[in-house]
């Protein structure tokens, strides 16, 4: 068998659909496993109490967020260098995930941060810059419903997807670069993490489990973009015979 | 075990109001995405079908 073989979307489309259940499934499992950790075996933390808590769905929303979007450059970078039909229709079906995840991971900091810092929203550069990429998503996926030729559409898209690609270091080495009331990173791959195994381990579950959900519904999406932009061929006629 | 009772456990502490303002949301926008998604996935089929339908006739 060839690798090549799933790049043909008729053939991904009956991989993923074999594929789906089992990532939905795992999702679900380990979010519960997840949440299990995050309010019953993980400890009050000594200094923000029951508040910290939030950092369970933050922290994995967070690198979704950065996440999804260098998943969306590369395929659209795929895309742009080889024209593969298969690229731009992954980058499509990433940008909503992508989307909700960043949606999420301002709302729970803002909610963590009234607690805490005593004010919902500060303009720093941490947070200014994950809002830009909440807009980037938006203006990404307005942009692909706005050209109504599939081609073009897909291009340009992936070209702003691109150029948007610059936020996400800034995002991430933000709290670095410049003094920010946001925190630095707890968990990075140079220095042992700073907080207890328990809170890491809660934390690291929670976001496979946000990994394994974005997979499954960024396949279901894919789906059904290849059936709209394969509807005139002879296997999607053939399948939809085979349903109806 | 962290709680002594489930109303302690809704309390969190006092910031039962931020911690459940945070999962509640995250909770609803998944809920959301899923049941768009199912609701758009039957929606692009049935259309596809309706479409070949007439091509057929």
């Amino acid at each position: 068998m060839n690798l090549y073989t799933y790049a043909s979307p008729a053939n991904f489309y009956t991989l993923a659909g074999r594929l789906i259940p089992w990532f939905a499934w795992g999702a679900g499992i380990l979010t519960l496993w997840g949440l299990y950790i995050a309010f019953f075996l993980a400890p009050t933390d000594f200094q923000q109490s029951e508040a910290y808590r939030i950092i369970f769905i933050h922290v994995p929303a967070a690198w979704m967020s950065m996440f999804i979007y260098l998943v969306m450059a590369f395929w659209g970078a795929i895309g742009l260098a080889f024209n593969t039909r298969l690229s731009f229709m992954m980058a499509r079906a990433l940008a909503p995930t992508g989307a909700m995840f960043t949606f999420v991971a301002l709302w729970t900091g803002a909610w963590w941060g009234k607690p805490m810092w005593g004010a919902w929203w500060v303009w720093d550069a941490r947070l200014t810059s994950e809002l830009i990429l909440l807009f980037l998503y938006v203006g990404i996926i307005a942009l692909w419903a706005a050209i109504d030729d599939i081609k073009r559409g897909d291009r340009a898209g992936s070209l702003l997807t691109l150029i948007g690609s610059i936020n996400v270091p800034i995002i991430y080495f933000s709290v670095k670069w410049w003094n920010t009331l946001h925190q630095g990173a707890s968990v990075s791959v140079t220095k042992a993490p700073s907080m207890a195994a328990i809170m890491l381990q809660g934390m690291l579950i929670l976001s496979i489990a946000a990994w394994l959900y974005t997979i499954a519904v960024v396949l279901v999406r894919v789906r059904r973009i290849i059936l709209e932009r394969e509807r005139q061929t002879e296997w999607v006629k053939a399948l939809l015979e085979k349903e109806s | 075990m962290e709680w002594a009772s489930w109303s302690d456990f809704w309390h969190m502490g006092g910031y039962g109001f931020y911690v459940w303002g945070s999962f509640g949301v995250t909770a609803a926008c998944v809920l959301v995405e899923v049941v768009l998604l199912k609701r758009a996935a039957g929606e692009t089929r049935r259309r596809l079908k309706r479409m070949q339908q007439w091509e057929e006739q």
